[in-house]
């Protein structure tokens, strides 16, 4: 086997996480195959982010570090990962599903001529085909994909499935050249989120809130046990089309599909939808004042009553417990 | 403006999915078929421009006669022509396969403007085929955008990503994926399903599109299997109508002894 190429996402001066777990599967699959793998690193002003690599599972890290790649573009990005290929001739090329990895991999698998398996949760090597597990139908169903004869495929990964791995190693930095290529949709303007707030499709832990919070001022609760918990907030369709809270934070079919460690469903019923958002997530509770809400029968633990009074008491014993230590 | 939107028809998302008998595949019977939501923003966008810049916009689709009715709406939402290829089993599960033949159709029925679609097919939940269309058009794309304008050959559009917005400038021809949140998709009106019925949908064979079989091989990806994720088994239900703040501190309890999350 030819080894592994992973694309290594960065932002603001620092390397996602989502991008050392896919690295680390990428090293975990490829030891069991003898393979190595190489990082790819492209932007600008990035090459300090490099040495950190080794430590994940690059044996080598190639690095584009040049002005046109200050901003993340599709074309640009999608070269630069192609003259990597060209070099590595790799089996698989991975990358995290981020919102950049799944708008780059799709141009990235059509320049290549090859496929790509999107937003996969499970993979491995069947002989050198690449097989991998992913949610379909928003989690309804669980697909087990093929690549084919492609090579090399493409492959995104859900981020949060994957454990990170550290161990003691250094990875050698060698630059990448980059032939010229058109840029045409380009950033003009980053504009960061107010408050800094924590994302939900990367979040490890969610606080949804529903219909059952009853008016959109009671989203506090929500926001308060949030906090409490280190987590982000999520919202039900119901909340967001009825303005409550920005599409951003919606969960299920038509918003976000998340696998967080932890999701507390707030006042959210469970539609069929919405549970095909999150029902793969590691613990599920669920605090709903109707017991034969659908949210119970995927909840790990529950609370039947008002949850406008349950909030504030839960989010009271949990600033008692950490408080404790 | 000259719009093309790439259409898919999909299981309604309130469908109970169940596994096809050859285990591969979702059992078709008495799903209800739809328009893809994410396309609906497509649509309605496309729509809104030519009704302020004039202009002229196809709905395509690839797939077999039961995407006629996707597209009937798709014209019932505004849009001036219809355009269906055939086919679609031998490419299933293979977006590569799939953008090729969209990709193809747009070249053939074009020239256009803007080629739109929704930012996922929901379903595979691919979320692939706008770039890899776009790529094989030689176009830029910009995927997930809230947020559009139009100016002279030139668009600005803005899309979310994690932390933050992204403003993106980018030349006209462009391929463009639609989150929700670009618009409030209309109702098809009345006059609109009439007119619908009387537009002729315009069909291609994938042998019109100039294809040869390595493109229509495409990657080679497929789906070995279809399963149903585990079902989870009695859960920890607490009764906190009486008193809710006990049963707040016996969760909290349960999170961080046993769950051992907090």
């Amino acid at each position: 086997m030819a080894g592994i190429l992973c694309f290594i996402e960065q932002r603001d001066g620092g390397v996602r996480r989502a991008s050392l777990q896919a690295l680390s599967e990428a090293a975990r699959l490829a030891g069991g195959s003898g393979g190595a793998v190489t990082a790819v690193l492209v932007g600008h002003g990035v090459s300090g982010l490099g040495t950190q690599l080794g430590a994940h599972g690059a044996t080598r890290v190639l690095v584009a570090d040049e002005p046109r790649f200050a901003q993340y573009s599709p074309e640009g990005f999608a070269a630069a990962i192609q003259a990597a290929v060209a070099r590595v001739e790799p089996q698989a090329v991975f990358m995290s599903a981020t919102i950049v990895g799944r708008d780059l991999s799709g141009r990235l698998a059509a320049r290549l001529g090859v496929g790509c398996l999107a937003d996969v949760v499970r993979v491995w090597l069947d002989g050198s085909t690449v097989v991998a597990v992913r949610p379909v139908y928003s989690g309804k169903a669980m697909a087990t994909v093929d690549g084919g004869t492609s090579t090399p495929v493409v492959v995104t990964l859900r981020p949060n499935v994957f454990a990170l791995e550290a161990r003691d190693a250094q990875a050698s930095l060698e630059p990448l050249v980059v032939p010229d290529v058109a840029i045409r949709a380009a950033v003009c303007e980053v504009v960061a989120k107010e408050g800094g707030e924590l994302d939900v499709a990367e979040a490890d832990r969610i606080v949804s809130g529903g219909r059952g919070m009853k008016a959109p001022e009671n989203l506090a609760l929500v926001r308060q046990l949030a906090q409490a918990m280190g987590a982000a907030v999520g919202a039900s369709r119901a909340i967001v089309d009825a303005g409550w809270i920005d599409h951003a934070h919606q969960v299920g079919q038509t918003g976000k599909v998340v696998s967080p460690t932890l999701y507390v469903a707030c006042g959210i019923s469970g539609a069929i939808q919405h549970l095909a958002g999150m029902s793969s997530s590691k613990t599920i509770v669920a605090i709903n004042k109707d017991p034969e809400a659908p949210i119970f029968k995927v909840a790990d633990y529950g609370i039947v009553g008002d949850t406008l009074q349950v909030l504030p008491a839960l989010t009271a014993e949990i600033q008692r417990l950490k408080a404790e230590g | 403006m000259k719009s093309c939107v790439l259409l898919a028809c999909v299981p309604d998302t309130a469908s109970i999915i169940k596994i096809s008998v050859t285990g591969n595949r979702v059992d078709e019977a008495g799903i209800k078929w739809i328009i893809s939501p994410y396309d609906e923003y497509a649509i309605e966008e496309a729509v809104r421009l030519k009704e302020t810049t004039s202009g002229h916009v196809t709905v395509l689709t690839y797939g077999p006669d039961r995407v006629q009715a996707t597209l009937r709406e798709g014209l019932a939402r505004g849009a001036d022509a219809a355009v269906q290829v055939k086919g679609g089993e031998a490419t299933f599960g293979d977006a590569l396969a799939i953008a090729r033949v969209l990709a193809a159709a747009v070249r053939k029925t074009g020239p256009f403007d803007l080629v739109l679609t929704g930012a996922k097919g929901v379903g595979s939940d691919n979320s692939l085929v706008g770039a890899m269309v776009a790529e094989l058009l030689d176009l830029p794309h910009i995927s997930g955008v809230l947020k559009l304008e139009i100016g002279d050959g030139r668009l600005v559009a803005e899309r979310e990503v994690e932390g933050g917005t992204e403003v993106i400038e980018a030349p006209l021809p462009c391929v463009l994926t639609a989150q929700k949140g670009l618009n409030e998709p209309r109702y098809p009106s009345l006059k609109g399903i009439m007119a619908s019925k009387k537009t002729t949908i315009q069909s291609l064979a994938v042998a019109d599109l100039g294809l040869d079989e390595a493109a229509l091989a495409g990657s080679g990806c497929r789906w070995r299997a279809l399963d149903l994720p585990p079902s989870k088994t009695g859960g920890t239900i607490l009764n906190g109508e009486a008193d809710p703040a006990a049963a707040a501190r016996e969760l909290a309890r349960l999170l961080r002894e046993q769950a051992k999350v907090i």
